[in-house]
């Protein structure tokens, strides 16, 4: 029963718009499924299968020698999505009273299964299942499952059915293969917590809250160091006997995209830091390095023109060697001792900040508008490395934010508990059009910030003042000004108004200010780093 | 040789009309005589001078339209019942799709013609199901005429309801389902499935299921959403009109979950969009593989289509040797939408 178990899961999954939501069906999941189908199916969801046998393309093919091809025509210009209107067009065959597959004999037949005899393996599948169960096995064995449930989400809900803390088994993901055995045996306390000693693994990430002016007076500058915080990703390396990772944030293997970081590092050990794009020793804006990232393998040109680096803050593991109970300054010693020997290519330190008092740090943060400086992190001196937020711990102090005054132009409706408010806001910027006539321009789209009652009083005057409908969409009279707040504007050639925003959110509602005192584009321009 | 139905039935701006009878089917503005197939209100409009239903659709539009506007004379005819309408004879044989729906069969100079409204052919416990006449012309919806709309069982679709509501007993699970006959239905399926809780309504939908119970459909226990408290309904199970439950009425819910009940449901974007979070495929309306069987059935050398995606429709039919023919009729919705 599991290809149409699978189905049902992927499509509440796919429907279910909140986080808690879908922690429950994945929870459920994990309770009624037996292995390995519930491990695999955890690893689809995760990422983890791939199949190098089976294509969109061959589904294409299958389905031509069944489907009169005006009616598939007709059927595809409709439904918009091939993987699905395959799924639906595809005849019910009465014939077909085998049971549908398992996950695991999906798994293990594709994995054997010599190409040549794919397709008809494929096809006698089909005919067993249902369209919704069609649709899971299409989407699992072509890869892209988009269901809106990340790997994180997949861990976290496992903690919460096990009771096992999620770091731990972020620790352990990916040196337990799929399906996971030895990991649903210790969660379900039958086996020991498995030992992935000699592989590659990802650590979970120390993180820091966000610095309020309130914390600031109870801290003592002496237990501080300071750094600057880059405006990059925060990345893991890792380099054991057993191979060589680089890890995301997030615990994704983005190795394949940065093929000249995992050349580098030649060595044994595991370390924090940012990746950049460094030209020339000058590290450039976040926009450059969007380019690099999501490509599973960049061309040549790609790695001449956003050449990266990785800028280290801490040493987690030497050789062998657990770093992460000592202290901050200790790490930081070892750091600076093991980089100094190791001298690694593409790979230099961030360096410490001296300061006397937090007045001083504070006007170096206030000067420094560089792009690719975020603001401040605070890492307290004593601090062993301890997975997650830990309070007090770690402080990230951004640089102040910047905003303007928009006017609303689009509102949409939101999902979950928002699904009958207005609360996706599209807002615009005025600009002299040809002809001298003052036009807007959308500049971004914000769905935070505001609060309840901010909510109440938008849903109301968007629906009050609508002039079109598309879809779920309303366009709205440009009569209300909106305070936007966001972190940094950065040049971008996909948006209209030729510039983009880092986290906007709604500010302030300016119900004193009228439409057409809002802000020029020009005003945006002129706040992108370097003009 | 008997005449052809397009000389004594013809497209007008009102609508399908039959000349020698002098009436119209499904007119869709008011006019002297108006046979009505069934409630919905795209097929039953008000300001008809005569009106000819059965005697469940008529009391449908005397609920939904009040007294005075659901026709100045009204006319019931029992499924079966034969009518002379100068000359031309009129039958009425249930078409499956809602309480009171029915197909007309109309009989002139040995030539006949059968209009049917929109039909299903499943099983539904709230109406009798969909008789099948032989005819020269045979007159169709087209809803769900693409092979990609195939309803699944309709009890697998109340199963998934019931498995969610077990699986968050802390939320309420809203269903938009039309006020007529999918609303009925849908009631009906959750008591056959063994759900003997009450169910909670939008006011929009209690005059209609009060009229089921006045016609034998028992519905069980039913009490109105709009008093109880939000405490009272977790865990329960609501239903409202398609708009009201997307909308700022469920906000007197508890973290509802979204349920859709549409033939609609069956394509994700038509759900993803709509914001719903449980589809049901259960449609009150044929999926393609039932207008073809229906298609043979009535054995007609000749379809007319009335409204919906005619063009596959067509291109089926002529593989199966039947000529359709597009009506292009105004005036007709989409179910649910």
């Amino acid at each position: 029963m599991s290809i149409p178990a699978f189905a049902t899961l992927l499509e509440r999954l796919l429907f279910s718009p909140g986080r808690n939501a879908k922690l429950a069906l994945l929870r459920q999941w994990f309770e009624t499924q037996p292995d390995p189908d519930r491990g695999l199916g955890l690893a689809a969801i995760a990422g983890e299968l791939s199949f190098r046998t089976a294509k969109p393309g061959l589904f294409r093919e299958l389905i031509a020698t069944r489907t009169d091809p005006a009616l598939f025509a007709m059927s595809y210009d409709y439904v918009g999505d091939l993987a699905e209107t395959i799924a639906l067009l595809w005849p019910d065959d009465a014939r077909a009273n085998a049971p549908p597959p398992g996950l695991a004999e999906v798994v293990e037949t594709l994995e054997m299964a010599a190409g040549a005899e794919v397709p008809a393996i494929i096809a006698r599948w089909l005919d067993g299942l249902d369209a919704g169960a069609r649709l899971a096995l299409i989407k699992l064995v072509t890869g892209g499952l988009r269901v809106g449930a990340s790997a994180r989400l997949a861990k976290t809900a496992l903690a919460e059915w096990s009771g096992q803390p999620v770091n731990e088994i972020e620790e352990l993901w990916h040196g337990v293969p799929p399906p996971y055995i030895a990991l649903f045996d210790w969660l379900e306390g039958r086996g020991t917590r498995p030992d992935p000693a000699g592989v590659p693994i990802f650590r979970p990430l120390m993180l820091a809250h966000p610095l309020e002016e309130a914390d600031l007076i109870s801290l003592a500058p002496g237990d501080w160091a300071a750094e600057w915080k880059w405006d990059g990703i925060r990345v893991q390396l890792t380099a054991v006997p057993g191979g060589r990772r680089l890890w995301s944030r997030g615990a994704e293997d983005i190795s394949a995209s940065f093929p000249e970081i995992i050349q580098a590092m030649d060595f044994h050990a595991v370390a924090d830091g940012e990746l950049l794009v460094v030209r020339d020793g000058v590290v450039a804006p976040f926009s450059d390095l969007q380019q690099r990232l999501n490509r599973k393998s960049p061309s040549a040109k790609m790695l001449a023109d956003y050449p990266v680096a990785v800028r280290l803050y801490d040493l987690l593991f030497e050789g062998g060697e657990d770093l992460r109970p000592l202290p901050f300054d200790a790490r930081r010693a070892r750091l600076e001792a093991w980089h100094a020997r190791a001298q690694p290519a593409r790979m230099d330190l961030s360096a410490l900040i001296d300061f006397e008092d937090f007045a001083g740090l504070e006007a170096l943060r206030a000067g420094a508008r560089a792009a690719s400086m975020e603001g401040l992190m605070l890492k307290r001196r004593d601090s062993a490395y301890e997975p997650g937020r830990m309070r007090g711990k770690w402080w990230k102090w951004k640089r102040g934010t910047q905003n303007v005054d928009a006017v609303l132009m689009y509102a949409q409706r939101g999902h979950g508990k928002r699904s009958s408010f207005y609360s996706d806001y599209t807002f615009g910027l005025w600009r002299e059009a040809e002809g001298g006539e003052m036009e807007l321009v959308p500049v971004g789209k914000a769905y935070s910030g505001f609060t309840d009652q901010d909510l109440l009083f938008l849903d109301k005057w968007v629906r009050e003042h609508t002039t079109n409908r598309f879809g779920p969409v309303r366009e709205v009279e440009p009569g209300l000004v909106l305070e936007v707040e966001f972190d940094a504007a950065q040049r971008s050639p996909r948006h209209k108004s030729g510039v983009a925003m880092r986290f906007p959110r709604i500010a302030r509602i300016r119900r004193d200010k009228p439409a057409v005192e809002a802000d020029r584009l020009e005003t945006l321009l002129a706040m992108i780093p370097g003009g | 040789m008997p005449p052809h139905p397009q000389t004594w039935l013809r497209v007008t701006p009102a609508g399908l009309w039959c000349e020698p009878g002098d009436f119209y089917i499904d007119p869709s503005r008011p006019v002297e005589r108006a046979i009505i197939t069934h409630g919905h209100s795209d097929h039953a409009r008000p300001g008809h001078s005569a009106v000819l239903a059965t005697a469940e659709t008529l009391a449908v539009m005397r609920v939904r339209m009040g007294e005075g506007r659901a026709g100045i004379t009204q006319q019931a005819l029992g499924f079966g019942e034969r009518l002379d309408l100068n000359g031309v004879i009129v039958t009425l044989r249930p078409a499956g799709h809602v309480l009171g729906s029915a197909q007309v069969v109309m009989e002139w100079q040995g030539a006949r013609a059968v209009v049917s409204g929109d039909y299903k052919r499943r099983y539904d416990p709230t109406c009798p199901g969909f008789e099948p006449v032989p005819c020269d012309v045979f007159v169709t919806e087209a809803t769900f005429a693409l092979p990609v709309f195939t309803h699944p069982p309709a009890s697998g679709e109340v199963q998934k309801l019931l498995d969610s509501v077990a699986l968050f007993p802390g939320r309420t699970h809203v269903i938009g389902a039309y006020s007529l006959g999918k609303a009925q239905r849908m009631i009906a399926m959750l008591r056959a499935a063994g759900w003997e809780a009450p169910i909670y309504l939008h006011g929009a939908l209690a005059p209609l299921c009060a009229l089921y119970e006045e016609f034998g459909v028992s519905l069980g226990p039913l009490l109105p959403a709009t008093v109880a408290n939000k405490s009272a309904l977790v865990g329960a199970i609501v239903l409202g009109p398609p708009s009201a439950v997307a909308d700022k009425w469920a906000r007197r819910l508890a973290e509802p979950v979204l349920c859709m009940a549409s033939g609609w449901m069956r394509l994700r974007q038509r759900a993803k969009q709509g914001g719903v979070e449980l589809p049901m495929v259960i449609s009150d309306h044929a999926d393609w593989p039932e207008l073809l069987a229906t298609a043979e059935d009535v054995q007609a050398p000749e379809i007319w289509i009335t409204h919906g995606r005619e063009d596959a429709l067509i291109h089926a039919l002529a593989g199966q040797g039947i000529l359709g023919r597009a009506l292009h009729l105004v005036g007709r919705e989409e179910e649910g939408e």
